[in-house]
């Protein structure tokens, strides 16, 4: 009998198992799951104020979370513009050019019910903004302050409209508002203004909604079904993210099937990628890989010094060593972007750049560069580095690099030129629109201590030209204003141009509808996953 | 015994304290900042003293280093700067998915050990000495990040036996040892872990049962009588006390050397925090995790010392 009854009890125990297993196998298979790995060393901060740059955005920032506008990322053809999000438009108070009025889009609301209107837009203003305020948060500043620096004042018109008055007339504010994300006012009252304790729920507006997280491991996001935009509804149920900052670890992930989405396989584990199956997809889109040039001092103060090491650059070495993961850049932007212009370019030739030198009376002419070893957005620094250096020493240069680690780079970026004795750094950027791309790199204004004009660069046309499109609304009048001013800069020689990334992601062949968006961010809610 | 333990254990305080201002001062040293993760690219350096001056760390050297000395002496190892968690909870949830590969790359490198280098000792110049030798020196020099890589590539790429990364399908939360699904995350990591100290004990335990094997008493024991396999039994409990001792480094070794081979597999312990700590200049959880680690290698020697001790009584005699 008790022989029996043990049989009996294993009988059943594999039953359960079986069956347990069995559910666990239909759930999977009911349940589509996009599994991506990303380069981020840890998970981004997803209480709307994302760390861990840009990567950061687009993957913990515009899945969970709308900014009043949205980065149109439906296309691999333009680069990407910004359309309305939780706001429906915006335009300039004609009777005053500082005051902007934004009409909310009305219906919609956060992933815990808390309704988005004119109340929670000011307050989340204030949750950067104002120190007396509750909700306010230094690390929430850290991440956001940049994109309110410009606001003044923020004032509720009705309930579905908002007026932001600015400091000093800003035709191109409305970028800013692309960046800057709305959370629920109600999750973070309900967590005591505590926003540790808001992360074990966060609620935004975006087309993922939070499930859990893992700390370091996984964060894992389910599908927004009542999405604003019904075109955005993501395909997929769920969206795993991993941190896998090691190149080789992603590509043996998504070998071994771990994971279906890759961000930046290294060039060399491409040929093998593919082999396997596995889709590559690049487009270019605004990331130059460039040397910031400290202007203020020699040699980089005189032009020609600038413009040898321009015409030094064998930019198809460059292109071919990274085996076609990037395109010859002669300047910041990239050519779909409105104010690309038609400037002067920077053909590979040592013969010219020699003779600028020598004009210039540089020889050898020594710069000191500071590196990254690695970091986000800095591509294979070390030799694509060596190869930079090769081909200035070859003119002419004497080069000394100077490695250290992201961290510290971003330190000597933040401190500005002045704090140290560089004389350029290698700091890849994201020329995403017309402020980061152009004002901020050229304008006298942005040099240190603000950002991002990091060599001191200055050109009095530039800031001539930078004053009148900041006070244009007309868009074509102020995009011809920009488009001069890039290619003053261009003719300027602003910085050492190189390269411009292609951002190689590898795909598993069970995916299908991504569009890479000419973009730092993507759209991750088209893909379809295929059991 | 007690008074020596007893006095064991109050030694251990200046280590730590010492391993507590090392600590501070080469995080410090290091070029970077950890309030720079926290900053949007476009951030200006306005924002980062703000930042820096919330998270305190615009106060001077001493002063924070005292501050937080205060906290970790009521158990409170702070806050991390990357995430806003406590670093005690993040620090031993890694230690324990530290310990348990590490506990098992050992003792599995022990037991291995003990069995290769004995035969090794047994048939001295023989075609058995020489392969275990040569596997004994390629455990010993091949690098662990590369023997990471080359079984990811060989078990997870090629022959899709293994997984290539993780601790588990759906995290570490879920993780089990006693489950296949769940286990085979950690074969690799383990075998990775356990190769170099199983070069080492192999090596040592040959040289050790050899020595022993040379010495008058087995001859005696051999003119009584004694089978081959009883004499090896008797030079087996001789090299007992430095194998021990051997197996308390290699294990302080794993916890906190592993660092590499985490990475590479993506094993969410001590390594692998500390690793992410160092990347995102998180001073509070990089202090936590080193702490936690520098106790653990003390107790560790102490516990074998201890142990010793009560095995070898020559060592206690004296």
């Amino acid at each position: 009998m008790a022989g029996w009854n043990i049989r009996g009890a294993l009988k059943l125990a594999v039953c359960a198992a079986l069956a347990s297993s069995g559910a666990a196998v239909g759930h999977a298979s009911a349940e589509s799951v996009l599994r991506v790995a990303m380069t981020a060393a840890d998970i981004p901060d997803y209480s709307g104020a994302p760390d861990q740059g840009y990567e950061g955005y687009r993957f913990a920032g515009y899945t969970l979370y709308d900014g009043l506008a949205l980065w149109d990322l439906s296309s691999s053809d333009k680069a990407a513009g910004i359309v309305p999000g939780l706001a429906t438009s915006w335009a300039i108070d004609p009777s005053n050019d500082k005051r902007w009025i934004y009409k909310l889009r009305q219906g919609v609301s956060y992933h815990d019910g808390c309704p988005w209107n004119a109340d929670s837009a000011i307050w989340n203003f204030a949750r950067v903004m104002d120190p007396k305020s509750p909700q306010f948060n230094p690390r929430q500043v850290g991440q956001m302050g940049t994109y309110v620096a410009n606001i003044a004042s923020v004032d509720k018109i009705d309930n579905d409209t908002i007026a932001i008055n600015t400091k000093v007339p800003s035709s191109l504010f409305p970028n800013e508002m692309a960046m800057y994300y709305m959370i629920s006012n109600c999750g973070v009252q309900k967590a005591g203004n505590d926003y540790a304790f808001y992360m074990r729920q966060p609620a935004g507006t975006g087309p993922y909604k939070f499930d859990k997280v893992v700390p370091h491991e996984r964060l894992e996001l389910v599908k927004n079904d009542k999405y604003w935009d019904p075109r955005r509804v993501p395909k997929q149920d769920r969206l795993v993210l991993l941190p896998m900052p090691e190149a080789s670890t992603r590509a043996a992930a998504l070998l071994a099937g771990q994971v279906d989405f890759v961000e930046a396989p290294s060039p060399d584990t491409i040929p093998r990628l593919k082999q396997a199956g596995m889709k590559i997809v690049m487009v270019p889109y605004p990331h130059n890989w460039d040397y910031l040039l400290r202007t203020d001092i020699p040699p980089f103060n005189d032009i020609r010094v600038r413009q040898a090491a321009n015409y030094a650059m064998n930019r198809q070495d460059m292109v071919d060593m990274l085996q076609g993961v990037a395109v010859a850049a002669t300047q910041t932007l990239i050519p779909s972007q409105p104010w690309y212009g038609n400037p002067v370019g920077y053909d590979y030739d040592p013969e010219k750049a020699k003779a600028l030198l020598k004009q210039a009376g540089c020889s050898p002419c020594v710069i000191k560069v500071g590196i990254s070893t690695s970091g986000s957005g800095q591509m294979q620094p070390l030799p694509m580095n060596e190869l930079v250096k090769e081909q200035l020493e070859a003119v002419g240069f004497k080069a000394q690099l100077e490695p250290m680690d992201w961290n510290a780079l971003i330190g000597v970026f933040l401190a500005g030129s002045k704090k140290y004795d560089y004389n350029a750094i290698n700091f890849s950027m994201a020329p995403i629109d017309a402020v980061q791309g152009i004002l901020k790199k050229w304008m006298t204004s942005y040099a240190p201590p603000a950002c991002c004009n990091w060599g001191s660069f200055s050109d009095p046309k530039i800031d001539k030209l930078g004053a009148e499109a900041v006070g244009e609304f007309d868009v074509d009048k102020r995009n011809a204003l920009l488009t001069a001013m890039n290619e003053q800069a261009v003719a300027d020689a602003s910085e050492l141009y190189i390269v411009h990334d292609l951002n190689p992601r590898a795909l598993s062949p069970k995916l299908s509808g991504f569009v890479q968006a000419q973009s730092w961010f993507q759209d991750l809610t088209p893909i379809m996953v295929s059991p | 015994m007690w008074l020596y333990a007893a006095r064991r254990i109050v030694l251990t305080i200046p280590i730590l304290l010492g391993v507590t201002i090392i600590c501070f001062a080469l995080v410090q040293i290091a070029p970077g900042d950890p309030i720079q993760n926290l900053l949007s690219p476009t951030s200006s350096a306005a924002d980062a003293a703000r930042l820096r001056a919330a998270y305190g760390l615009d106060q001077p050297l001493p002063i924070q280093y005292f501050i937080w000395l205060g906290r970790v002496l009521v158990g409170n190892l702070g806050t991390s700067i990357a995430n806003n968690m406590p670093v005690a909870g993040e620090v031993m949830h890694a230690f324990s998915n530290t310990v348990v590969i590490a506990l098992i790359s050992v003792a599995l490198a022990f037991v291995l050990s003990m069995f290769f280098g004995v035969i090794a000792a047994c048939r001295s110049g023989q075609l058995a000495d020489k392969l275990i030798t040569a596997v004994a020196v390629f455990g010993i020099s091949v690098p662990p990040f590369w023997l990471a890589v080359t079984l990811v590539i060989v078990f997870a790429v090629n022959l899709s036996l293994l997984p290539a990364t993780g601790m588990g399908a759906n995290g570490s939360g879920n993780f089990s040892y006693f489950q296949w699904t769940s286990l085979k995350f950690a074969v690799m990591p383990i075998t990775a872990l356990a190769l170099p100290p199983l070069g080492i004990m192999t090596r040592t335990t040959r040289s050790a049962i050899a020595e022993i094997l040379n010495q008058d008493f087995i001859q005696t024991l051999r003119a009584k009588g004694l089978s081959e396999a009883s004499v090896v039994v008797h030079a087996i409990r001789n090299i007992m006390p430095q194998a021990i001792a051997m197996l308390g480094l290699q294990l302080g070794y794993l916890i906190g050397g592993s660092v590499l081979v985490e990475t590479v597999f993506t094993w969410p312990g001590t390594g692998y925090l500390l690793n992410k700590a160092v990347q995102t200049r998180d001073i509070p959880l990089l202090q936590g995790t080193i702490l936690v680690l520098a106790t653990a290698f003390v107790l560790i020697n102490l516990f074998v010392d201890l142990m010793q001790s009560l095995i070898d009584p020559r060592i206690k005699r004296s």
